[in-house]
C-alpha cells in the first residue's frame, strides 16, 4: 500500500512481475482529485510506459492496468478488482510463472 | 547536458543474446538528468531484460550499478575488482562514457543501451532541445546568444537563407529559423552592428575537421 500512486515508478511495477505476479492493477484517486496535485497523472504515464514495455517483451501489455476511484467507492473497487481478476484468469499465468514452473526442480544431493 | 534516447528493447536483447551474466551500468551525470541512463533507468532496463529472457527460457543474471560519472577514470576504477566476473556490460551513459569504460576494461565487451543525442537543454519537463555543436570557436557574443551552427539547419553564417519564411525554417515547419531569431534578438539588443562583425567565413579548424579533439591544461596536471 502506497500513500499516493505518484510514488509508483516503472521499476516497482516491473519488479512485481519479476516477483511472480500474473497481473498488476494500480488503483489511484480520481483524476483531478489528487491530494498531491498530480500524483495519479504521473502514475498513469508510468503505467502506460510499463504497458508499452510489457508489449515489447513476451509478457503482454494487458497484465497491467490502472483504475481510478475515490476512497468512498467500495462497491466500484470490488467491481474493478473482479473485472481485472477475471481478465488475468482468462490470460492465464504469465510466461514467467510458466517458465518457473516448467524448470526442473533441483534434486538435493543426499 | 548530453542527451540521449533509449535503444529499442529488441536491439538490446539481441546484443546480449550470447550472454547470461552481465552488468547494466548507468551514470549519475547528464543521462540521469535527461532520464535515460540514471539508476532508475538501470532498474527498469534490468527488470525488462530479465523478464524477457526468463520468459524465453534463458534467464540472465544482471548486476545493476550506477557510477558517479562514466567519463572520469576514478569512478570507473571501482568496477575493476568484479568486471571480469561478467561477460559484458550494457552501459546507458553517453557514447563518451561507454567508450571510456571500454578503454579501461580491455577484456569486457561494452554494449550501448542508449542512442546518444546532442548537447542540449531542458526546455520543459520531458522536453530537450539541441543548442550547441561544440564547434570550438564560439560566436554567441556576436549572434545575440543564439548559435548559428546549431539553430540554423544549414549552419550558415550570414543568414537567413532564401528558405526562411515568416520566421520558419524550410527544413521543417516546427523549426524556427535560427537566423531570423538571431536578427530579431540583435535588433532588440540594439546590436545589429554585430552582424557585420561576423567573419567572412567560419573556420572549422577548431571543430571536428581535424579529427578527435583534445584539451590539455598544464595547470591542472
Ligand atoms: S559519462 Fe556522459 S552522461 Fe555521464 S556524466 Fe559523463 S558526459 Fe555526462
Ligand atoms: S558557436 Fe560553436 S561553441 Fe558556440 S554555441 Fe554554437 S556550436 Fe557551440
Amino acid at each position: 500500500m502506497l500513500p499516493c500512486t505518484g510514488r509508483i515508478d516503472e521499476s516497482l511495477l516491473l519488479k512485481s512481475f519479476e516477483n511472480g505476479a500474473d497481473g498488476v492493477m494500480v488503483v489511484g484517486c480520481l483524476e483531478g482529485d489528487c491530494h498531491y496535485v498530480n500524483g495519479n497523472i504521473r502514475a498513469r504515464a508510468r503505467v502506460q510506459r510499463v504497458y508499452e514495455i510489457l508489449g515489447q517483451i513476451a509478457i503482454g501489455p494487458e497484465r497491467v492496468r490502472m483504475y481510478n476511484l475515490s476512497a468512498g467507492e467500495g462497491a466500484k473497487f470490488a467491481a474493478f478488482t473482479t473485472e481485472f481478476y477475471q481478465k488475468i484468469k482468462e490470460l492465464g499465468p504469465s510466461p514467467i510463472t510458466i517458465a518457473r514452473q516448467s524448470k526442473p526442480r533441483e534434486v538435493p544431493v543426499s | 547536458m548530453i542527451t540521449g534516447t533509449p535503444k529499442p528493447i529488441d536491439e538490446v536483447l539481441s546484443m546480449i543474446e550470447a550472454y547470461n551474466k552481465i552488468i547494466v551500468a548507468g551514470c549519475y551525470g547528464c543521462v540521469t538528468v535527461c532520464r535515460v541512463g540514471g539508476d532508475k533507468e538501470v532498474q527498469v532496463l534490468s527488470s525488462t531484460l530479465r523478464l524477457a529472457r526468463e520468459a524465453a527460457g534463458r534467464p540472465v543474471e544482471i548486476k545493476e550499478v550506477c557510477l558517479e560519472r562514466q567519463c572520469d577514470p576514478e569512478y570507473l576504477e571501482p568496477m575493476r575488482p568484479y568486471i571480469e566476473d561478467y561477460q559484458a556490460v550494457v552501459s546507458i551513459a553517453c557514447g563518451a562514457g561507454i567508450q571510456f569504460m571500454a578503454e579501461k576494461f580491455a577484456k569486457t565487451p561494452l554494449l550501448p543501451g542508449i542512442n546518444t543525442g546532442f548537447l542540449g537543454v531542458t526546455e520543459r519537463q520531458g522536453e530537450w532541445a539541441e543548442r550547441c555543436q561544440g564547434c570550438g570557436d564560439c560566436v554567441l557574443h556576436l549572434t545575440g546568444g543564439i548559435c548559428p551552427v546549431t539553430r540554423c539547419a544549414k549552419s550558415i553564417f550570414h543568414g537567413p537563407c532564401g528558405g526562411s519564411v515568416g520566421g520558419i525554417c524550410e527544413v521543417d515547419k516546427e523549426i524556427k529559423c535560427g537566423w531570423q531569431m538571431i536578427i530579431d534578438r540583435l535588433k532588440s539588443l540594439d546590436q545589429m552592428d554585430n552582424y557585420g562583425k561576423l567573419k567572412p567565413y567560419k573556420g572549422w579548424d577548431a571543430s571536428r575537421d581535424g579529427g578527435p579533439r583534445r584539451i590539455i591544461r598544464e595547470d591542472m596536471k
